[in-house]
């Protein structure tokens, strides 16, 4: 093999890096948007990849809906320190005590499709004129028109029609006040290049994506843990069960694996071999097949 | 057992590599079929996709399912049953990874075709075997042409309904190939294929024995990409400065094509100052060389000012430094047409500038080929144009290197992309690219070419001498803008033409109204400003004159230059000395103002240094006498040597 050959884990890292240190250079108040899950944590640790030795040159924001698994929290804090980023969290939960927004009503309210109120709020309070998010193309129908610097207007809406096109590696992120960009850097990446990308870098993850035990429900065809923000409705039972997540978000609306995979090899191979998309154990996105691009209509991620 | 298999596939994958590809077809060609077709037979569709197909198939009343709908995204998109933007989609096999930039191939869409093959390694052109090739089937060849897409793989589908003809497949191979003469496509195969009987599309099919090359699939993992990479010029488009602490200072950016090693010499544009790479970092390694497409950071080994939109490239190959050239403008925008009387934002690089378009010189029927003439371009209309751009971009022709040879336009009050070009060449013609070559490379000797005679005529330089009653010579005149050379030198002048001598003046002022109007600040171009003037001094010398030169010539070695073309007593460096406040006060055209706003370049005290002589034959200090008074004392030195 050549000396100049690259591979695709190469080739992405480059190109998310690039994406990354040019939203630093084009903007002047950008912000990296950070979940918990995988894909923010490999999105953060581009960031700080692409400015070593320097710092990360932009903070980082959690918007957190409150419903968490407990690990999400102290790794996310113990994960900063590692990449030595700054932090800032806002909470759904001030959303909802100021009158911002309104708990979905009945039994285990999710509060994924509120953070979209608190994430705007958040982005104009500090003035951010450009978010910086982790979502993937090959994740869901819709995203996969979605730009690398995709436009949002006033209102923080996305407009199909209205995108820029993208040529080469030009991005423009010129925009009039009010309204923002939000670029995704890992829009080319597939979820198993994102498990490659973590195995080779041996990167640690969260021991939710691996095997473990734990109280699930069956609702649907979707296995849901079962905890505080997840009680058990009438006419379900529960059961224990060897599981893992494929994406970690809100814990009222994210469906568990079953798996037994132990390390990141077994997630790598039980990923090469799946034959469900990842979102296919998300509840949220399971109501109507337009979902997501309802939702990212109105200023969603 | 599946398990097995997947624990070989990770093996594998750890050396794929990744191909971008764009697909276009005319509705109905069988493209989203075809698409469906690769992604369903090579394994990618994932069972919770398959069974969302299926109950939307059911809906629609089909009764099979319809692969089509897997690549089909947003909702407006469905209802006109068309794709209209540009969706990416992702699959691969043990070989390779490929990124799909699906787009629609009606002329409407022309906008987002060329979107999607700007990136692109390989195109997929269909063809419905019934029709044949159709104005459609050459647009989108001359689009993948025009965007300098290397492979184009013509696939003509449909062949179930044409029982899988050859003669029908080799005529439209034959009628296409004709076509294709016109274009530049370095690779063209053809491959007769049904999308929804998959014949020839993951393996072979028996439908068509006489088709004797790979089915597509196996066509796009084995053609060689690697060979379309660019490692020759090596272009490092600065995109960011990073400067943890005092010790570093590293430029970050992607090596958008060629390779560097440490220790070679470089050269940033448009400073055109020389350093050597110290090191080029990626996280917390180091390494030897940098490679086309790689994001890295490089140190140098001299600490020069380079900022984001700067270009550092190897000193031995530099790109055109130019703002002015011709490009192939693809228009994009819906609700302004072109005009030559707007400013434009135009993005290349990583730098932004303003630009106008000055004319268009032709516009390009995309179904023909066919040049028409026209003033404006709309939406999905193409053409050559001129343009001139407020700062010099660093740009190789689009065949050359796809990633300095393509730039956008940007509407400067809403900041919408208009437009994307191709850069073809710079304006000034090739005689001028070969003369400034040549220019160059006299820059480096200084030499007269050898084969050239000097051309003594019938008037000797001792007959001149005699008639005049004097000797020539040289008076040089060097300091601060604002030093008083100008007011000096025309003194000089006045007396000596006073007292009958044979005298000529040449001034900055005058030389730049023709001599010197092509040339600008940048260190090339000053030098060759003084090479010029020398050049000229010393003619004007030769037929006996005494020449009074009031340059500023700030760098010791453009002088010593200029120096090293006269002998010694026939050269009189003259520094009018001044210190930088005095002469900015001086200042009345505000020209240093300028300077420090960064609106004027090249300034001596400025921007670039200004290097006091050390030595000089004579120094007049212009801060305490007048003019009146240092132009004496010139006639009084220079009397003893004419
Ligand atoms: N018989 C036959 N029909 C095809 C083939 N490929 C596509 N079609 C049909 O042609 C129609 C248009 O196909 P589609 O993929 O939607 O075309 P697109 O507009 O180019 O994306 C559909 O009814 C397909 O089923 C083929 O190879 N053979």
């Amino acid at each position: 093999m050549s000396q100049y050959f690259r591979d695709t884990l190469d080739i992405l890292e480059a190109e998310a890096i690039y994406l990354i240190r040019e939203v630093a250079a084009q903007f002047e108040r950008p912000v990296m948007l950070f979940s918990g899950g995988k894909d923010s944590i490999l999105m953060s640790y581009l960031a700080h990849k692409a400015f070593w030795p320097g710092k990360i040159p932009f903070p980082l924001m959690h918007i957190d809906t409150g419903h968490n698994f407990d690990e999400t929290l102290s790794f996310r804090d113990q994960w900063m320190k590692q990449i030595g980023a700054t932090l800032i969290v806002r909470l759904v939960e001030d959303s909802i005590r100021l009158g911002r927004v309104k708990e979905e009503e009945g039994p285990n309210p999710s509060r994924n499709a509120l953070q979209t109120v608190t994430l705007l709020d958040a982005l104009s309070e500090y003035k951010f004129d450009c978010a910086l998010g982790g979502a993937r193309r090959d994740e869901e129908k819709a995203r996969a028109k979605e730009r690398f610097f995709s436009f949002r207007d006033r209102f923080g809406q996305w407009d199909p029609k209205n995108q820029r096109p993208e040529l080469w590696n030009l991005y423009n992120g010129m925009k009039r006040p009010g309204e923002h960009i939000r670029a995704f850097p890992i829009s080319n990446w597939t979820e198993l290049d994102v498990w490659q990308y973590i195995q080779r870098e041996n990167l640690e993850m969260p021991m939710l994506y691996f095997t473990h035990q734990r109280e699930i429900v069956r609702r649907g065809n979707v296995i849901l843990a079962l905890g505080a923000y997840n009680t058990l409705l009438e006419g379900e039972c529960s059961e224990n069960a060897w599981v893992r997540f494929r994406t970690i978000g809100d814990m009222t609306c994210t469906g568990a694996t079953e798996s037994r995979a132990e390390c990141l090899q077994d997630i790598v191979n039980e990923i090469a071999a799946t034959r469900v998309t990842e979102r296919g154990g998300r509840a949220d996105d399971q109501r109507s097949e337009a979902a997501m691009e309802d939702r990212k209509k109105r200023g969603y991620f | 057992m599946k398990n097995a298999a997947a624990k070989k596939e990770a093996a594998l994958v750890k050396t794929r590599d990744l191909l971008r590809f764009t697909t276009a077809g005319s509705v109905d060609d069988g493209k989203s079929t075809l698409i469906g077709r690769m992604l369903h037979d090579s394994k990618q569709i994932f069972q919770d996709q398959l069974d969302q197909l299926a109950a939307v198939s059911k809906l629609r009343g089909d009764e099979k399912v319809d692969l089509a709908l897997l690549t089909d995204g947003l909702r407006a998109e469905r209802e006109q049953g068309i794709t209209i933007d540009v969706a990416y989609r992702y699959f691969s096999t043990t070989r390779r990874k490929f990124i799909i930039a699906d787009t629609p191939g009606h002329e409407q869409y022309t906008r987002n075709m060329v979107t999607g093959a700007s990136t692109a390694d390989l195109a997929i052109l269909l063809i419905d075997a019934r029709n044949g090739v159709l104005t459609q089937s050459k647009r989108h060849g001359i689009i993948a042409s025009l965007l300098g897409i290397p492979h184009v793989v013509v696939c003509i589908n449909k062949m179930d309904l044409v029982d899988y003809s050859k003669e029908r497949f080799d005529e439209i191979v034959q009628e296409y190939k004709e076509f294709a003469l016109k274009l530049n496509v370095k690779d063209l195969e053809f491959i007769p294929v049904s999308a929804l009987m998959g014949d020839n599309v993951v393996s072979r099919s028996s439908n068509t024995p006489w088709y004797e090359g790979l089915p597509l699939l196996q066509f796009m993992e084995s053609v060689t990409i690697s060979a379309d990479r660019n490692l020759v010029d090596f272009r490092f488009p600065v995109q960011y400065v990073i400067r943890p602490h005092q010790d570093f200072r590293g430029f970050s950016g992607s090596v958008v094509s060629g390779t560097i090693r440490v220790g070679e010499e470089v050269i940033a544009l448009p400073s055109m100052q020389h350093s050597r790479v110290k090191g080029v970092h990626f996280y917390k390694k180091e390494f030897q060389e940098a490679t086309e497409g790689q994001s890295v950071i490089l140190t140098l080994e001299d600490e020069i000012d380079i900022s984001r939109g700067d270009m550092i490239v190897r000193r031995q190959n530099i790109p055109h430094v130019e703002n002015e050239f011709e490009a192939i403008l693809v228009w994009m925008d819906e609700r302004h047409d072109l005009s030559t009387e707007n400013r434009y934002i135009l993005q290349h690089t990583t730098q932004t500038t303003q630009a106008f378009v000055d004319e268009v010189v032709y516009q390009l029927d995309v179904n023909s080929l066919h040049r028409a003439a026209a003033t404006t371009l709309s939406l999905n209309e193409i053409g050559r144009v001129k343009v001139t751009t407020a700062r010099q971009l660093f740009f190789d022709p689009y065949d050359r290197n796809r990633w300095t040879g393509g730039f956008i336009l940007i509407d400067p009050d809403d900041f919408r992309t208009v437009a994307s070009g191709t850069i073809r060449h710079s304006s000034r013609s090739t005689i001028d690219e070969l003369k400034k070559k040549q220019r160059k490379e006299r820059l480096e000797t200084d030499a007269p070419p050898r084969e050239i005679q000097w051309d003594p005529g019938l008037v000797a330089l001792e007959d001149r001498v005699r008639k005049n009653g004097h000797k020539p010579l040289c008076i040089w005149l060097t300091g601060l803008h604002g030093a008083g050379k100008s007011t000096i030198g025309q003194q000089v002048e006045k007396k000596l033409f006073d007292r009958g001598c044979q005298v000529v003046r040449l001034d900055n002022e005058n030389v730049r109204r023709g001599l010197n109007a092509d040339l600008d600040h940048t260190r090339v171009d000053r030098e060759e400003y003084v090479r010029r003037v020398g050049h000229l001094c010393r003619l004007l010398y030769d037929y006996g004159n005494v020449v009074i030169c009031t340059f500023a010539s700030p760098l010791k070695s453009e002088r010593a230059r200029v120096r090293s073309m006269f002998t010694e007593q026939t050269f009189v460096e003259v520094h009018v000395d001044v210190s930088l406040t005095e002469a900015e006060r001086r200042d009345s055209k505000g020209v240093y103002e300028q300077a420090r706003g960064g609106k004027a370049r090249g300034l001596a005290g400025v921007d670039v240094p200004y290097e006091s002589p050390v030595d000089p034959e004579l120094r007049l200090d212009a801060e305490r006498c007048d003019a009146i008074n240092n132009a004496e004392r010139v006639i009084e030195f220079i009397s003893e040597l004419i």
